[in-house]
């Protein structure tokens, strides 16, 4: 999973994190979105529909193993 | 062979509307104007063109509005008190350069005022009832024959300058019949919307003028995406609050109107060479003021009559020109004196300036333009 | 998908506050157009004024910033112009249902082919939290410091009252729901209503102690349940979401367009 964050649209709102099913993302105080903690990511594409910012983009790269 | 009718002036404004191209109409009903939207509600669909009975005269100037910048030649048509709610969609019209006609049959007012009767009481309206600094033009018309004429040429004018055009005539030119020489095809230029050249695809700016003020449109919703919005903006649309770009868009806004007195201001003229009392007026007015110069020409009085058919931009320099020559001017309108303040701010000598008016819902006659005169004179009131 | 497409770049980040709700029905507004396989082109946006009303600015379709309430005027005559074309006509409110409210009525009753969403923060936005016909009783705003006495609309009864084949209520934190409603409203033909709640931290939630965005949009959550839903029916205080009206009717454009063409076969009049 890739999680882009565009650090320049984000507005600290915090809504990603708070919404996110498995802590993936945080924000904190005054801070950007961070993806904290990539591998967690299931890419559900919640945060980047709730954004109100447009500014995270989920990509799924296919791994093969 | 000619095409002769005797009708009401409210179908030669029709007429004139569907001869000059217009193929949009939404409005509301309201008398004195209301045979325009039922003449139209038969005559626009069989050609495939829009009549749409809007909920009310906010929404039909609004609706006219979105049929124009599609590239309609698009129209509304009211009253005093629809007019009164049509202002703030009249100031999006000329802040976004959207060119249409808006007829107001006028009546007496204020408020519901007196539905059938004659009046001229909306000339300042017309020209003030927008708030904030701009320039409009009305045209009005005291014949049928002017008033078809006047319509042609209130879309020639719309389109012309991308400006909605007023077009204020009274109740009496809507309701009474006379004749009506129908112009035949071509008899009457007919100006089309300024197209753009650039192509698909290629930065369009649909607020950046040309060298001769003139802006090139294209059809929204068509080959080119931008943005149109009542605030002040730039050359692609977007607001701004730059004050060289609000500077700038307020004067061309006012300057491609009231810069071109010449090109904007109709008038006529009778008997007014050696004329020594001259009258003004315009409208169904300027048929009794006619009739009072024959009257006084007959008796040897030299009398003349400049008949306006511009109101706004006011004809400053033809005005001021014709009343120099006279000894005494009398305006002659159906209001408290709404044409008469503007030739006293134009004339050189306001005080041989007169006002000969009516403000009873009756027609003005001659006998009223005569009292004038005779107090004018030193005569008293009485013959 | 890149709804990053679809915006006019140049013009974000975009003005609304932080964790404004009307950014998230922009969002999935972006998501629904594509979905639908819509190109820029073919969209029309017209907005009245209003924080709603600054949507018009973002996307990069052919776009209309109108007069307060009115959108939905200046959007008829465009559709009845250009029917191909597809008018999105986003509102707040105030924008809608105060001053726009006679449009909205007769929007829905003629059933003409348009895309109408409501973007209900409770507010009026823009102006600085004064209550609107959608605040309710009890809500402190700037106008009513002891809260309000007015009674609110329902959004969706009035829609359906009035006329309207498509009406449905969501929310900002029912964003997937959001897209499927916005995508069944535009391919609906006829006139389409979609009510989404949408939070305004900035003055609805200072006046009324809501919290932030994040607390704001779980109250949107606890307080709201899908129509047919045993939880809905259990505690019938809850609002209801779901798609209200989605009905066939005589689609306004085309009744005009076969006015005209029986008219046409007429003999000649004037
Ligand atoms: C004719 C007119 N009246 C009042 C206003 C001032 N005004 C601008 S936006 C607005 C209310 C906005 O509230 P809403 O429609 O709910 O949109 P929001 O800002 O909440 O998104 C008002 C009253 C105006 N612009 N025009
Ligand atoms: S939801 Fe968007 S704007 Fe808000 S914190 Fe997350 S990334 Fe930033
Ligand atoms: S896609 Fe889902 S799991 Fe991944 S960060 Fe976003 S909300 Fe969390
Ligand atoms: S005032 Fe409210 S509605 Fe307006 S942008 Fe801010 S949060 Fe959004
Ligand atoms: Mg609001």
């Amino acid at each position: 999973m890739q999680i882009i964050i565009k650090t320049d649209w984000c507005k600290s709102c915090g809504i990603c994190a708070a919404f996110c099913p498995t802590g993936a993302l945080s924000v904190e105080p005054g801070e950007k979105a961070r993806a904290t903690d990539v591998e967690a990511c299931t890419g559900c594409g919640l945060c980047e529909r709730l954004c109100p910012d447009l500014a995270i983009e989920i990509i799924k790269v296919e791994v093969s193993i | 062979m000619k095409d002769i009718r005797f009708i009401q002036g409210n179908e030669a404004c029709t007429l004139g509307a569907l001869y000059a191209g217009m193929d949009f109409f939404a409005g509301y009903p309201i008398t004195p104007s209301s045979e325009i939207a039922e003449m139209l509600s038969g005559e626009l669909p069989p050609r495939g063109h829009t009549f749409i009975q809007m909920e009310d005269e906010i929404a039909s100037l609004c609706a006219v509005i979105g049929g124009s910048l599609t590239g309609r030649k698009a129209m509304t048509a009211t009253s005093g008190p629809g007019f009164s709610l049509m202002q703030e969609a009249l100031g999006y019209a000329v802040m976004a350069e959207i060119p249409c006609v808006i007829v107001n049959v006028m009546r007496g007012g204020p408020s519901t005022g007196l539905p059938t009767q004659v009046s001229q009481g909306d000339v300042n309206q017309a020209r003030w009832g927008i708030h904030g600094d701009h320039a409009i033009i009305a045209l009005t018309a005291g014949s049928h024959q002017a008033l078809f004429e006047n319509t042609v040429r209130a879309f020639n004018l719309a389109e012309t300058f991308r400006t909605p055009v007023i077009l204020l005539y009274d109740e009496l030119i809507a309701h009474m019949r006379e004749r009506l020489e129908i112009p035949s095809e071509g008899e009457i230029p007919l100006v089309e919307r300024l197209m753009t050249s650039v192509p698909r695809d290629v930065d369009y700016r649909p607020y950046l003028a040309r060298e001769d003020g003139r802006l090139p449109m294209s059809d929204f919703g068509g080959a080119h995406r931008y943005n149109v919005t009542g605030l002040y903006h730039d050359m692609w649309g977007f607001p701004s609050t730059d004050p060289s770009v609000v500077r700038g868009l307020l004067s061309h806004l006012v300057e491609k109107i009231e810069g071109r007195e010449n090109e904007l201001t109709f008038t006529r003229e009778y008997e007014t060479e050696d004329a020594e009392t001259l009258l003004i007026s315009y409208g169904s007015a300027a048929r009794t003021a006619r009739q009072t110069v024959y009257e006084a020409r007959d008796k040897g009085i030299r009398m003349g009559l400049l008949e306006l058919e511009t109101l706004w931009p006011f004809p400053e320099r033809k005005v001021r020109d014709a009343v120099a020559g006279v000894n005494e001017t009398v305006v002659v309108e159906m209001n408290l004196g709404q044409v008469f303040e503007q030739v006293r701010r134009v004339a050189r000598s306001p005080e041989r300036v007169f006002l000969a008016n009516r403000i009873d819902g009756r027609f003005i006659t001659p006998p009223d333009i005569r009292k004038v005169l005779r107090i004018i004179a030193g005569k008293g009131v009485w013959a | 998908m890149n709804v990053q497409n679809y915006v006019r770049k140049r013009f974000l980040p975009h003005l609304w506050c932080p964790g404004c709700g009307h950014g998230t029905v922009l969002n999935a507004l972006l998501r629904s157009v594509d979905e639908l396989g819509l190109s820029k082109e073919d969209i029309v946006m017209v907005t009245g004024i209003g924080c709603s009303a600054r949507m018009a600015g973002y996307v990069d379709f052919h776009t209309m910033h109108t007069l307060h309430g009115r959108a939905l005027a200046f959007a008829t005559g465009i559709k009845m112009s250009r029917p191909e074309l597809n008018l999105i006509v986003p509102m707040g409110d105030g924008d809608a249902l105060a001053i726009g409210g006679n449009h909205f009525i007769h929007a829905s009753r003629r059933n003409l082919d348009i895309t109408a969403i409501i973007m209900n923060n409770h507010i009026y936005g823009m102006t600085g939290g004064q209550f609107s016909p959608l605040s309710g009783p009890g809500t402190t705003a700037t106008t009513a410091p002891r809260g309000s006495i007015d009674p609110a609309f329902d959004a969706m009864d009035l829609a359906k009252a009035a006329g309207a084949t498509y009406a449905a209520r969501t929310t900002t934190f029912h964003v997937r729901e959001l897209q499927k409603m916005l995508t069944g409203a535009i391919s609906h033909k006829g006139f389409s209503v979609v009510e989404v709640f949408s939070q305004c931290p900035t003055y609805y939630g200072r006046k009324n102690n809501t919290g932030d965005a994040p607390e704001m949009l779980k109250a949107f959550r606890d307080e709201t349940a899908k129509i047919g839903s045993k939880t809905l029916d259990e505690n019938p205080e809850l609002i209801p979401r779901g798609v209200f009206v989605d009905r066939d009717a005589v689609d306004y454009g085309e009744a005009y367009a076969e006015l005209c063409r029986n008219a046409a076969k007429e003999a000649p009049r004037c």
